[in-house]
């Protein structure tokens, strides 16, 4: 709901920049002694007048959200409150759909609903009536302020770097807001399964009933048929995009004309763009199947989710990444090296093999690290093409599962938020991150060294 | 032999052996292009041909006969007595007679219970409210005998493309005997007729395959993109802009690099996570909103915004700077009137493709519930909706034949937007790339 005092708030802004422009063009002087311009003036009224408001705003709203429900909860009669925490929610939801004007299924008290909405109504009052007063207290103070001694220049361009710099803190906090949300979901999870099982046990069923004489959710969080099964799924990614993508970038880089790689090198790359749901959809549909087909003329059974389907299409996915970054380390290999090979006769591939390959090893070795972190984290292929069943076998034709098709499968859908099965996917969240994370520290690293190195 | 001999000999077969190693080595290198560029074509090539016959569909046109007595008998000319009449009696009466119009039975034959269910299945189920619908329209029809044009059940139009066998035993294909003999008398009548599939790009979800349409998960795409853009751009723009001309070489700045290059590797599912646990669970937002999927896209996207944008800042030459502050500017000044609008280019081509890349992403949003069966187009950022990818992904799972066609339609209408964006990308690189 968007009171008046925002529109207010808006309107009186707007003028202030005219307001203050022509306090600023009357004094003369003002624009010759502090080297701003007339405009400058106008935002400095402009940024006085909203911001201090719009902040007060901002926080009143939060904290009567807050309050507002803590005091309907409180008002409830204690013979109709739910013992439960979620139920208490439910039911307070239902009270402000009805405090709102609308119609709830359960029945609410009336008490509560008409305490919600006095509430509101004193609590939008209020909030409207100090903010338009801040804003006009402000405006009338800063207004006076505009003479010599005010540099509007300089004040707002402290504002303005004020706000990068928060932009700037963003990619911080996003990182905070992620370490945090799983942390927190995480260290629940193991109050109800101990790490040692989750890290060692093999067994791995969320979604069964628990078992009889189970103690809590013991017996059914064993990871390790889940990370098993990543690996495979990574392994046979890895043993396509490897070798694939790394002749790819040797062939690219060292022998091909300059024409050829203009051409294949955006091709090779078209397959980065396209979208993961699409690779899903060929692995499910189209790689799958024809395994199954294959390997049934042979007269091996192979499950129409097999490991090796989802692993190869991701393969086909990794194989830009691979070339792309090879190639970029391999071009950074210095052309004295490649000179001086050539220089003791040695052949092209000599040099490649003897020289190119073991100055480029760590930078290469980083871009397949990078490359398996991809494979690790990436999740529409094995959701689509990988079973959901957690096995412990190292068959590429039998179906596994892995930890990114375990998340999506405990959290889509219908749940309450607080079971130890949404809370378990949090956990491989958590495992997922903290695996790419250290991956990616590492590899990066090193590729950003390796290009210092040669520079 | 002489000793030279045999050494030149020697070296002779040394030199073919590395010469063979060579063009082995070679041979290995072209393979590996060979082998990327074939998985691209099977890739492109096996979608295109699932997906191409789902812009086509098949269309059976009929006369309805709109009885007074069973839609408005006492001429209120009420839209909602209209509404609430029996159209389904309306509509299968309707089909019971096309088959006396072809004169395939005798007028008064009466078809079996088996038979009426038989000849209803080649319709969309949908029919009677599409009749319906009509009708409501143009109240003026009640009464007269109509001719429509309506999309036929998904397995005739499956059918006509060659998609079920009709070699099959009878208890193994969707259509029996009987009705593969109707279908081909309808063809050879004219009555069914095959054209462009404009549901396809007119209406939401169905749970019917000739029904089903992309209308809902592209307005949902574009609500979501939207959002993204409107929080990634700005934010991603102003942290480029103090990282490269204002920040200071400290910690803080290093760790903020590090962080901006580790964000850009995190797997897109684990922002999801985030996304469920902050947006949703702490912040409320509504669920499978695009507001909230959105947001998530934003908070992906922007380390991609945030590198480019930088790599954009710093191709603009120190002497621009240099030449404004010389006349005075100040630091600011330099960066907002000159350095920002020659950067734009450079930052707007590394922002669509960013764009793209949330186009195209899926996993986050799964967690943020953009997966549910969702019928109506949304209207706005807090309406539940359903993004494009996450439409293919819904629709592959669907056991109906037909789906599979529409989802290959509909990951060619996706990759169509990949590629305009990304061409779009290339063409103002090309336009506005200035060489200092």
């Amino acid at each position: 709901m968007l009171d008046i005092s925002l529109y207010f708030i808006f309107l009186l802004g707007l003028s202030s920049y005219y307001i203050g422009k022509n306090r600023a063009k009357k004094n003369i002087n003002l624009i010759t002694e502090t080297g701003g311009l007339e405009s400058h003036y106008g935002l400095y009224l402009v940024i006085w007048t909203a911001l201090p408001a719009l902040i007060f705003y901002i926080t009143w709203s939060i904290i009567s959200n807050y309050l507002i429900k803590e005091a309907t909860l409180d008002s409830i009669p204690s013979d109709l409150l739910p013992e439960n925490l979620s139920m208490q929610k439910l039911f307070l939801d239902s009270i402000i759909v009805v405090a709102k004007g609308g119609n709830s299924l359960s029945k609410v008290p009336e008490i509560s609903v008409a305490f919600y909405q006095n509430f509101a109504f004193y609590s939008t009052l209020g909030k409207s009536i100090s903010t338009i007063s801040i804003s006009l207290i402000s405006f009338f103070i800063f207004y006076r302020k505009i003479d010599s001694t005010v540099r509007a220049k300089n004040f707002l361009e402290r504002i303005i770097l004020v706000f990068l710099f928060i932009s700037s803190i963003i990619a911080i906090m996003t990182t905070v807001g992620i370490i945090l949300s799983l942390v927190v979901e995480t260290s629940k999870f193991f109050q109800d399964v101990t790490i040692f099982e989750y890290f060692f046990g093999l067994l791995w069923s969320p979604q069964m009933a628990l078992r009889e004489g189970q103690v809590a959710a013991e017996g059914s969080f064993g990871a390790v048929p889940v990370f098993a099964g990543t690996f495979l799924i990574t392994l046979i990614a890895m043993a396509l995009a490897g070798p694939v993508g790394l002749f790819s970038a040797i062939y690219l880089s060292e022998y091909a004309s300059k024409n050829t790689r203009k051409i294949i090198k955006p091709t090779i790359e078209v397959l980065a763009g396209v979208p993961t749901v699409v690779y899903g959809f060929f692995a499910a549909l189209v790689v799958g199947p024809f395994i199954r087909r294959t390997s049934e003329s042979f007269g091996l059974a192979a499950s129409s989710e097999s490991a090796l389907a989802a692993g190869l299409v991701m393969g086909i996915m990794i194989i830009p990444f691979i070339s792309s970054l090879s190639d970029d380390v391999i071009n950074s290999v210095p052309q004295s090296l490649r000179e001086a090979s050539f220089g003791v006769g040695a052949t092209k591939s000599e040099t490649i093999k003897k020289v190119i390959i073991p100055a480029a090893l760590p930078g290469i070795v980083a871009a397949f690290m990078l490359a398996i972190s991809r494979a690790i984290g990436e999740t529409m292929i094995v959701v689509m093409a990988a079973g959901l069943s957690a096995k412990l076998t190292a068959n590429p034709l039998d179906s596994v599962t892995t930890v990114t098709v375990q998340i999506v499968t405990l959290l889509v859908g219908d749940h309450e938020f607080d079971s130890t099965k949404t809370m378990a996917a949090f956990a491989l969240g958590m495992t997922l991150f903290a695996i790419t994370l250290m991956l990616n520290i590492y590899a990066l690293r090193v590729v950003k060294k390796y290009r210092e190195k040669y520079d | 032999m002489t000793n030279i001999d045999l050494l030149e000999n020697q070296r002779d077969k040394l030199i073919t052996k590395r010469y063979n190693k060579e063009k082995r080595f070679i041979l290995i290198g072209r393979l590996a292009i060979a082998l990327t560029i074939m998985f691209l074509t099977i890739l492109l090539g096996s979608i295109v041909l699932r997906g191409i016959s789902g812009f086509t569909t098949t269309t059976i046109t009929f006369n309805v006969t709109l009885d007074k007595k069973l839609i408005d008998p006492e001429s209120t000319n009420d839209k909602k007595v209209i509404s609430s009449a029996r159209w389904r009696k309306i509509t299968r009466d309707s089909i019971y007679n096309v088959l006396n119009d072809m004169s395939l039975v005798m007028n008064g034959e009466v078809l079996s219970k088996a038979e009426q269910k038989s000849l209803v299945r080649l319709f969309s189920r949908s029919s009677e409210y599409q009749i319906r619908d009509i009708v409501m329209d143009d109240i003026s029809l009640v009464g007269k005998t109509i001719e429509v044009t309506l999309p036929t059940a998904s397995e005739v139009d499956q059918f006509l493309k060659g998609k079920i066998d009709e070699n099959l035993p009878e208890d193994n294909r969707p259509l029996n005997n009987i009705q593969i003999s109707w279908i081909n008398h309808m063809v050879d009548n004219g009555m069914i007729n095959k054209t462009f599939n404009s549901n396809l790009f007119t209406k939401g979800d169905s749970r019917n395959a000739e029904d089903a349409g992309i209308l809902g998960a592209l307005m949902g795409s574009l609500l979501a993109l939207l959002v993204c853009l409107s929080i990634s751009f700005p934010l991603g723009v102003m942290a480029s802009i103090y990282l490269e001309e204002f920040a200071p070489k400290n910690k803080l700045t290093d760790m903020i690099e590090v962080n901006i290059n580790n964000l850009a590797a995190v797997p897109s599912i684990v922002f999801g996570l985030l996304g469920l646990a902050i947006f949703l669970n702490v912040f409320n937002l509504p669920r499978s909103s695009p507001l909230a999927g959105g947001l998530v896209l934003a908070l992906m996207t922007l380390p991609t915004i945030i590198i480019s944008s930088r790599a954009a800042i710093k191709a603009v030459p120190p002497s621009i700077r240099e030449a404004a502050m010389g006349l005075g500017a100040s630091k600011m000044q330099s960066v907002t009137h000159h350095v920002l609008p020659l950067a734009m280019p450079g930052m707007l081509t590394g922002t669509i493709i960013g764009m793209a890349q949330a186009l195209g992403e899926t996993a986050p949003l799964l967690m943020m519930g953009m997966v549910a069966f969702i019928v109506d187009v949304p209207q706005s950022i807090t309406d539940p909706s359903t993004v494009l990818p996450a439409q293919i992904f819904l629709w592959s799972d669907q056991p109906e034949r037909g789906f599979e066609e529409k989802t290959a339609a509909a990951i060619m209408v996706l990759l169509g937007f990949l590629l305009t964006m990304n061409a779009l990308a290339v063409f103002l690189r090309n336009k506005f790339e200035r060489k200092w």
